[in-house]
């Protein structure tokens, strides 16, 4: 092949299947080159800065409508590998992408409703947000080692920025080089471990352009000639150290304990909206790209790698078990709601890794060959229906935070005493909010839990300990009452001072009925034929990775 | 009229009277009150109209309907009755009028109070008429949530410390419960109908049976969800709390229906589900049953609060539903349904289930009799009331009358589930029958003292004695309706056991059955495990 043809196919292959694929990103990289380009020619007088972004964020919703649309029309499962292998476009990559363009819609509107940041500040805002959504919409379309972290850091870089955006203030740059430092300790670590993989694989690629997985093939080669294949022998040493420094990289991402510590910090020196921008969307897109890597080890033939899954999923149901429990004992010793809810992201990211640990202790069954698959997209499906569900509910409460804040200038729990009275609209809806995240029905929260429970107890059929980590969990579901009652027990059940700032959000206001379009969603997903319609669409994108 | 739409509007009609509530001006007070009082009215009109076309003839469940909600996980939004919910569902939505009617004092934030108290009726009715699992669960859940904010905000001076403890409590027996909900859904093939699982539990469906270790831990795991709300020593420990910091109409209904709750897990849920765990474990409910009566009397009679003695009155009387429930003696060969043993244990079931409801009806009433004191002389202290009769004296006739149902005077409800139990009691071990007989005498004892205490004696000069005014004709009706429905059951009975026995039966041939076949398979296990000799 000369260079002229590989050229020519190059051009070809982008032309003709990567932009297409690639639409709703490079609707979004346009809309962050005019957020740069609307302060030169003053554009933002006439037109206050959010609408660029928020037309874009449409417009790039829009495009991957239209690739869910065309996918449901195709007979069988999409898959397509595009920019030379190295992302990937499927229902996963799909779904994901009008999750995070949701979210970031949703995001959007809520900077305009609390004003955070002025329209001066807007187009250097809306091109960090824009800018790190587009590495979350990498993350979870990659299909190379290069682009996982390529997309970690993409995702990380605007959002140091964005956590530090309140630049008068000192906590916030504390915040935010914290979060710098941390993310670029966690950064090096994962680089380490994609050379030590990629070096001994002799590829960084996850899956061929006809599906079958790179990495895991080159394993079994790997394997195959040598003598001793278990944990302890050399070379599995190697691969194992490897993937849990790409791990490392990810449980910062998901503040995973220990990896947890820059996460309250960050959200207490961050503005409400940016830290319920970090709490889902970059915990969603590194659960995607977790759940790429872990399932590009699947399919092996060798029994070392089911090996290698079992130990690696009761490894993260352990770190799962005790994230969990941290998250939720951690946070009730706080005071201030941010932190609190900081807090709470970690133990949900607890909840949610047991969904991953689930899946690889699934397909790491030594008995087990053919029946797998099925529970394997039960657990994924129930990954997805929480985080479906965690966008809502914990926006919503960030949401909240942010709202309220306008008015008593202050995130102090204690602050929020008697708000019920003057506020009924911005309450219920925290209410709704946390309920759902303790888990209690009739809340979306509950229904995605259980969903969770149930996958980590089929997986205790294969190991034992997993009925322990469903212990705790549900354990944990009784400890995390109490900080989220905390709350709402100041907002419902106390007196407000007097002399308080008053709030006035009442219920025919615009930013009421903001919290109400977040809320009513938790409701329809907890008791309503609507879960039937997600869970079962979980279900179909679950089983397009599962191979 | 077509069941399935009777069965959801019964259970959905507060909801939406909620709702429109939710948009009404919160200052229409009047209005709200009284609109809240029809559609709690209407509702218990529905479940006349369920009672009217419920068939008592039938054993089984009747009016069942299906339909799929979350298809892709075996969940459905499935209802019925039969003679051992009916019951429980006319005495909710009675319960729930009366106290609605009894709430008419109440002034702080009336609307959200209108709106929770109606959310609550909706969570109540739905446990009892759900017979999907998971529906089931979440009617459980829900109901949790008004009834913490019911006692939190409109509750006594602790009333954020009993709300939490409330909440807690439950929580706790909600996980344990959802715990044993996925070692079900897991064992039976994926499904959540109550019907269906109660068959595999009783071994009737081939290919999936719940082996003893899976019925023993599912049993225990139930029993703490359940017993927490019934509630059964050692677990009782936030009822006295949610009860005395409760404002009086919520305390009815936490009496009148929340507990019966814990009774109605057990026989609906827990028994059918895993008969093998539920008679390996039957000594132990008795047990527990026993110390419950006899500790709730000491208790009760200990307290100088008055309402807090009507409190553990219930944890006394609630032990009687566990015994009844529990004493399941086996002793005979497979398949000898109609034996004298099972013949003790059906109408041991129906006294528990009997007494469910007298105790709902009295506890109730004691509750109201109670509060109507509280309002006019705001302090409970037994120590410092007394002479009550002469300044109210149709007052102190409804009070004697409601007391005499609860401390079991032949001829008022209180006596038929009581006498049924001990009785049946004997049989199953006579030391136990005695120790809760002399419960009864210890329970005269404290409600005796109690009316002495408060009604007798000289006029009434303590606290705010100028208060006592004699009582309205709405409380008048509160207590004269439930000291009628004591008298009538008290009197015929049968109204009621008309209705149960037939269910009753094919419970108990059914659970017979099921035990004998888990059984052979934990046999057949044993000698698996056993070594042969060398």
């Amino acid at each position: 092949m000369n260079t002229q043809l590989l050229v020519q196919s190059l051009i070809d292959e982008t032309t003709q299947t990567s932009l297409s694929c690639f639409a709703p990103e490079l609707a979004l990289c346009a809309t962050v080159v005019v957020l740069l380009l609307v302060r030169l020619f003053n554009l933002d007088r006439g037109v206050p800065t959010w609408m660029y972004a928020m037309v874009g964020a449409v417009v790039a919703g829009g495009l991957t409508c239209l690739q869910y649309l065309e996918i449901k029309h195709t007979q069988g499962d999409v898959f397509e590998t595009f920019f030379t292998g190295l992302l990937v476009f499927d229902q996963f990559t799909v779904f994901f992408r009008l999750f995070l363009l949701l979210f970031l819609i949703f995001v959007i509107a809520l900077t305009v409703l609390s004003g955070i940041p002025d329209n001066e500040d807007g187009p250097d805002f809306y091109t960090l947000l824009l800018g790190s959504t587009i590495g979350m919409m990498l993350m979870v379309s990659a299909n190379h080692l290069l682009i996982l972290f390529l997309g970690v850091e993409m995702t990380s870089v605007p959002s140091y920025v964005m956590v530090g955006f309140l630049k008068g203030r000192r906590t916030s740059s504390e915040a935010a080089l914290k979060y710098v430092v941390y993310g670029a300790g966690a950064a090096g670590v994962m680089l380490y471990g994609i050379s030590l993989l990629a070096g001994l694989l002799g590829t960084g690629t996850l899956l061929d352009p006809n599906g079958a997985p790179v990495l895991a093939e080159r394993f079994d080669l790997l394997v195959a000639g040598q003598a001793a294949t278990g944990i302890s022998s050399p070379l599995m040493r190697i691969v194992v150290l490897g993937i849990l420094f790409v791990m490392v990289g990810l449980a910062f991402k998901l503040s995973v304990v220990p990896f947890h510590f820059w996460c309250p910090d960050a959200f207490e020196g961050a503005s409400a909206e940016v830290a319920g921008f970090l709490s889902v969307a970059s915990k969603a897109a590194a659960f995607g790209l977790l759940v790429r890597f872990c399932l590009a080890f699947a399919g092996g033939e060798m029994e070392a790698i089911r090996e290698l899954q079992l130990s690696m999923g009761i490894g993260l149901g352990v770190i799962a078990a005790i994230t969990a429990t941290f998250g939720n004992l951690a946070a009730y010793a706080q005071t201030n709601m941010k932190r609190l809810l900081a807090y709470s992201t970690i133990a949900h990211a607890g909840y949610m890794l047991m969904a991953i640990a689930a899946l690889l202790v699934v397909l790491g069954d030594p008995g087990n060959s053919g029946g797998a698959g099925r529970q394997a997209v039960r657990c994924i499906e129930g990954l997805l229906y929480y985080l479906f569900v965690y966008l809502f509910m914990n926006l919503g409460a960030f949401a909240v935070v942010a709202l309220i804040r306008n008015h008593i200038y202050s995130e102090e729990i204690d602050d929020y005493a008697g708000l019920a009275r003057e506020t009924p609209a911005a309450c219920v809806c925290m209410l709704v909010c946390l309920f759902s995240l303790i888990g209690m029905p009739p809340f979306g929260g509950f229904f995605a839990k259980m969903m969770i429970f149930v996958s980590v107890f089929e997986a205790g059929a294969v190991h034992w300990s997993m009925w322990i980590v469903l212990v705790i969990a549900g354990v944990n579901t009784v400890f995390s009452l109490f900080y989220y009652m905390r709350v709402l027990q100041a907002m419902f059940l106390a007196d407000r001072p007097d002399g308080r700032p008053s709030v006035e959000l009442s219920f025919g206001s615009l930013p009421a009925g903001y919290l109400l379009t977040v809320c009513i969603p938790i409701l329809l997903l907890g008791m309503s034929p609507l879960m039937s319609v997600i869970s079962s669409a979980a279900q179909d994108v679950a089983s397009v990775v599962i191979r | 009229m077509n069941t399935t739409a009777l069965m959801t509007l019964i259970i959905f009609l507060p909801a939406l009277g909620a709702l429109f509530l939710a948009f009404c001006d919160r200052k229409a007070e009047d209005f709200l009150k009284i609109f809240s009082l029809i559609i709690t009215f209407l509702t218990f009109l529905l479940t006349l109209q369920l009672y009217v076309q419920f068939d008592p003839e039938i054993g089984g469940m009747q009016m069942v309907s299906t339909r799929p909600w979350i298809g892709t996980w075996n969940i459905n939004y499935q209802l019925g009755v039969d003679g051992i919910s009916l019951p429980l569902v006319l005495l909710t939505s009675l319960i729930s009028m009366l106290s609605m009617l009894a709430s008419w004092n109440i002034t702080k934030q009336l609307k959200g109070y209108l709106i929770l108290f109606l959310l609550l009726e909706t969570g109540m009715l739905g446990v009892f008429l759900s017979l999907d699992f998971f529906l089931f669960f979440v009617f459980w859940e829900v109901m949790l949530l008004p009834m913490y904010f019911l006692i939190g905000i409109w509750g006594g001076p602790r009333k954020e410390y009993a709300a939490i403890k409330f909440f807690l409590f439950t929580l706790t027996g909600g996980v344990l419960m959802l715990i044993a909900i996925l070692m079900f859904y897991f064992f039976s093939g994926r499904s959540f109908d109550l019907l269906y699982l109660a068959k595999v539990g009783q071994g009737a469906v081939s290919g999936y049976s719940f082996p003893p270790v899976v019925q023993v831990t599912a049993f225990i795991l139930l029993f703490i969800g359940f017993a927490i709300k019934l509630p059964a020593v050692p677990f009782h420990t936030w009822l006295p709390d949610a009860h005395v910091e409760a404002p009086t109409p919520i305390s009815m209904i936490l009496a009148g229906v929340l507990l019966k709750m814990g009774g109605y897990g057990i026989i609906r849920i827990a028994f059918p589900l895993c008969p093998y765990g539920a008679q390996q474990a039957a000594w132990w409910l008795v047990v527990i049953g026993v110390i419950s009566i006899i500790y709730g009397a000491f208790a009760a009679m200990s307290q100088t609060d008055f309402k807090r003695l009507v409190a553990y009155s219930s944890v006394s009387h609630m032990g009687y539903v566990l015994i009844g429930l529990a004493i399941w003696k086996i002793s005979e060969p497979a398949g000898a349904a109609g034996s004298p043993n099972s013949a003790y244990w059906h109408m041991g079931i129906n006294g528990a289930l009997f007494q469910m409801l007298a105790h709902g009806i009295s506890s109730a009433g004691m509750f109201f009799i109670v509060g109507v004191i509280y309002d006019r002389v705001h302090h409970r202290d037994l120590n410092r009331f007394g002479g009550l009769s002469q300044s109210m004296p149709l007052y102190t006739g409804l009070a004697a009358g409601i007391f005499f149902a609860g401390l079991g005077l032949p001829g008022l409800c209180g006596f038929i589930g009581e006498a049924f139990v001990v009785i049946n009691t004997w049989n199953y071990d006579p030391l136990m029958a005695v120790i809760a007989a002399s419960g009864v005498i210890l329970t005269a004892a404290y409600i005796l003292w109690a009316i002495q205490r408060v009604f007798l004696g000289p006029e009434y000069l303590g606290p705010h004695a100028d208060g006592i005014v004699p009582i309205t004709p709405r409380e008048t009706t509160i207590a004269g309706t439930l000291l009628f429905f004591a008298i009538l059951l008290g009197i015929c009975p049968f109204i009621m056991f008309d209705i149960m026995v037939p269910a009753t039966e094919a419970l108990v041939e059914a659970l017979n059955q099921g035990y004998h076949r888990a059984q052979g398979v934990a046999a057949a296990l044993l000698e698996k495990q056993v070594p042969s000799p060398l």
